[in-house]
Parts: structure tokens; sequence; C-alpha cells
């Protein structure tokens, strides 16, 4: 005989995890971007042709203008501080220890900023307007980690 | 256009972590509790749209799942993958398109059962940006950070939108955490990610909210208090982050303008009786405020400091506790109109603005308020 009181039941927990590799191609623009920091550690952007906006990391299209962002500018290395956060709580998708310090970065002569990190300097001295520039990885991969991250422009 | 009403709304109550039912039995309980609500037998449901996120579900075609629970056997049923009020604005779609007298909706998330850091986190793009480590809470946080520094709000500020919602949540028998805080007890609470202090974060949550829309002959055969959808609209902007200025709710003044011109409403703080918004995080609740029109920009935080947003004030925000108080994600903004449809019915209990009318309720999809999905909803 098996109980009809679903009330009496101790629910179950099924342990599991999906784990599906995935090789995603960076395409022509965001490979270009990639060799630029791996090969010369360079920031490179496109723009657009029809408002001139600037955007680092480059798209293939103004995503305002519909229009194809033709042409190929350098901006950088120094850069603005947008906004920016201290996670102090080791979140799961954080993989090194905190604090870490996550930023909005706008390279000079860009129009857009950039996701990055803030290195080299005490978390509590960030602030927005703060000026950085990107410090590179001895060894590069072409990989957006070839930027370790961005660090104050002055010392 | 046509009128279009909600004619039945059915909630789970909202949990941190459901273990009697699974996915599929929260859109039993909460598609029976929609049917009773408006007087309907599954029968009298010509199609469905599920809204579902498959990595939330950890299984992939996961709508398909849901559909056995939901009533979908041999019925029309098609999907949405966000957040649950761009599932309404398909039903009302299909209702409009003349082919269907009405269509049940449905969200549901269990937070519970996987790790949102890392779900939110595969949000960003893998080639430029997820490597970082930068997740949802911690996205946010940057917005808020900017938010406060174009506007002067303060941490002080924020935290008032958490005692606020907590407090309110306390005679909301569907709220997950009904709480007396004080200001100090937020700014004491564990800080996450600067400025976002864990009081000022949304639970992590298991729901599911159904609603079923109706044509008006529908509407007026089955309910006695059908709420009219007066006006709906969505808009977009872009999706990296740092295209936008995350200071300012761009796509959600879009989509309220056009909403609004839908609705007749003209002066928002004159015209709307009560809101029910997207508060994943309190900055949210006062940028978006702001978005819809119900303070100038920036002044939300003098509007709350008032009271005005309070159940007793003159424009309640969030009377239900909000997602502050329990945030099933896919279903969250399903739960904002169920929620505002329970007001405009007059069937808020304590928590009830009186003469209630007309309510804006707002949801959003992607990182930050990328896109915003604005209601107009009345009783008249």
């Amino acid at each position: 005989m098996i109980d009809q009181d679903l009330s009496k039941v101790t629910p179950q927990v099924y342990e599991s995890k999906i784990g599906v590799p995935y090789t995603w191609w960076a395409g022509d623009t965001a490979t270009r971007f990639l060799e630029g920091i791996r090969d010369r550690g360079e920031l490179w952007a496109t723009r657009c042709g029809k408002c001139s906006r600037t955007y680092v990391p480059p798209r293939k299209n103004c995503p305002g203008c519909f229009e194809e962002n033709a042409e190929w500018v350098q901006v950088g290395p120094g850069a603005t501080v947008v906004t920016f956060t201290v996670a102090r709580r080791p979140l799961a998708a954080i993989p090194d220890p905190v604090p870490v310090v996550f930023a909005l970065v706008k390279p000079d002569g860009a129009d857009t900023a950039m996701l990055h990190r803030i290195g080299d300097v005490d978390p509590e001295k960030v602030s927005i307007g703060m000026r950085v520039k990107p410090r590179f990885a001895a060894e590069r991969k072409g990989h957006i980690r070839d930027i370790e991250c961005f660090v104050p422009e002055q010392g | 256009m046509e009128k279009i009403a909600i004619i039945g709304m059915g909630m789970t109550k909202i949990e941190a972590n459901k273990v009697s039912e699974n996915f599929a039995d929260m859109a039993w309980e909460a598609v029976n509790a929609a049917l009773a609500d408006a007087g309907m037998d599954i029968k009298d449901v010509s199609n469905l749209i599920t809204t579902s996120n498959d990595f939330w579900d950890g299984r992939t075609i996961s709508c398909m799942a849901v559909g056995d629970s939901s009533g979908a056997r041999e019925k029309n049923c098609s999907c949405v993958e966000g957040d649950g009020t761009y599932g309404a604005f398909y039903a009302m779609a299909r209702i409009l398109s003349g082919s269907y007298p009405s269509t049940l909706v449905t969200g549901h998330t269990k937070g519970s059962e996987s790790i949102s850091s890392l779900i939110t986190n595969a949000a960003f793009d893998p080639i430029y940006e997820r490597s970082l480590g930068v997740d949802m809470i911690t996205a946010s946080a940057m917005q808020a950070r900017a938010y406060m520094d174009k506007t002067g709000t303060t941490s002080e500020d924020l935290a008032r939108v958490s005692v606020k919602n907590h407090g309110n949540a306390k005679n909301n028998p569907y709220a997950q955490l009904p709480m007396d805080l004080t200001v100090e007890d937020v700014l004491a609470s564990e800080m996450i990610a600067d400025p976002l202090h864990k009081l000022d974060c949304s639970p992590v949550s298991d729901g599911c909210c159904a609603l079923i829309l109706a044509d008006e002959e529908t509407a007026k055969k089955f309910c006695k208090k059908p709420i009219w959808v007066k006006g709906a609209a969505f808009c977009s902007d872009a999706y990296f982050l740092g295209d936008r200025d995350l200071a300012k709710p761009k796509s959600l003044v879009a989509a309220a303008k056009k909403a609004y011109a839908m609705a007749g409403i003209t002066e928002p703080t004159r015209q709307i009786d009560l809101a029910e918004v997207y508060d994943a995080f309190t900055y949210q609740e006062l940028m978006w405020a702001e978005g819809l029109g119900l303070a100038e920009y920036g002044k939300a935080k003098d509007r709350l400091k008032n009271g005005d947003f309070d159940i007793s004030g003159t424009l309640p925000v969030n009377a239900s506790g909000g997602l502050l108080s329990g945030h099933p994600v896919i279903a969250a903004g399903l739960y904002r109109m169920a929620e505002a449809v329970r007001q405009l019915r007059g069937e808020a209990g304590a928590n009830q603005k009186d003469g209630a009318k007309t309510a804006v309720v707002q949801g959003l999809n992607g990182l930050c308020g990328q896109s915003h999905c604005v209601w107009v909803l009345g009783n008249e």
C-alpha cells in the first residue's frame, strides 16, 4: 500500500549540472580587435560612416544608424572611468579573489565605454572620472583578458 | 484599439525554495487559480503563451515541457523567452488579430535550482566580456553608481525603497520577504557590490503567475470586474552597457511615451493612481519611476522621502512589496500586472489604494533595463 496523502512526503532533490562545450568564433571584426591587443598592445575601434560614433569594443555595424562601421580607428590607451563597482562578495561568476573592481572605461577617442576591470589601486580610491590605461599581460593569446586590467594613468 | 481585458489571474506564493512543487507543478497551481478567478474551464481557453528561460530551468525547450501542466495539450501554444510582460504583450497581439477570443499567459522561474550569478554572467558577450566575471548584481551596481552620481541620490535614499517595500509585503500573502526594517538595517547589511547592500537586492525566488487576457465580448461573458488594457508598449536600447548612458532609462521613457499616448495619459502624476515597477534593486524603483514620468529625473528620492510612494501616499509604488520582497525572474512582470489587477478590483486588502482607477505596470528584459514593457491598466 502507498499513502495517498502527499503532505507526508519529504521531497527529494536531484543534483546535476549541464556541461556543454562551445566554440564561439569571434568573427572578422572582433578578431581584428583581439589581434590588436595581442600583437601590438593597441586598442582598435570601428567608426560609423554616418553618425561618426566610434565603437569600442568594435562592432561590424552601428546599432544606432544600422549602417556598417567601415572605418577602423585606434583609441586610447588613456581612458576615463565612466562607472564602477567593487565586488566584495565572492559571487560565483568572479573567477578571482575579491575584492574585484569592475568598470566601464571610455578610451580616449571612443564614444562608447568598454567593460573591464580596474587594478593596481586601492579599491576605495577608484572614482568616476578617474584616468586609467590598459595593463597588458606579458604573454598574450588574443583574448579580452590579454588586457589584465586598467590601471591608474599616473603612477 | 479594440478593448482587451485581463479577466483572470493566479499567483503561487513566492518562496525561496518550493520543495513540494517542481516548475510544472507551479504552473498547474497558477493556471488553475487564474481559471477559477476568471470563472473559466481550461476548455474555454483556445490557446496559450508560456514565458520561460531555458537557463533558469536547466532544460532546453523548457517552454514545451511546461505545456502539459498549463493546459496546452491539443491547443495552440507558443512561447516567449523573457519577462512575462512580453508574454502578455504577445497574448494581447493575438487577441487583437481577431483569431483568438482569449489567451492564457504564464511565466515561471525556480531561481532556487541554479546559481543566479553564473546564469546572468552568461548574458554577457562571450568574446568581449564574459570571462571578466561580471553578473547581474555587479552590472546593476555599476548602473546604481552612475545614477547616484548623476542625480545625487544617496544610499539612504535607496534604503528607504527597501524599508517601504519589505514593509508593504507584510500585508501581501504572496510575498516571500515581509520584513520590518529601518534605513540603518539596510545600510548595515552586507555590502555585496558597492553601492548595493544585500537589502538593496531582490532575493532568489520560486514562483509562477498566470493571466487570462480576452476580447471585450469574452470579458463581459465571463468576468464581473474586467481590468482593461488602456495602453501597452515596449522599447529596447543598445545591448552593450558601454553604448548606453546607464544613468538614464532612455528606452523606458520611449515605451512609456507610447503607452501613455494610447491611454490618453498626459499628466502621469495626476492621472495614474498607483504603479507596480520592476524593483530588482532599490535604485531601479527610483529610476523606473522617473522613466515612467512619476517623478522628474533625479527627484524620485524626494517623492519617496515625502511619503508619496507609500500605500497611504498620492501615488503608491509597489504597494505589493515589489520584487525586493520576492523575485521569480521570468514571472516577475506578470506578478506586477496581477498585483495591479488586485488593486484595480479593490481586492488588495490592507494594501489597497482607495479608489484606484488607473495603474501603470512595468516589466523589463536584458541587463540594466535594456528593454522595458509598459502597461496602463484601468477598471473603467
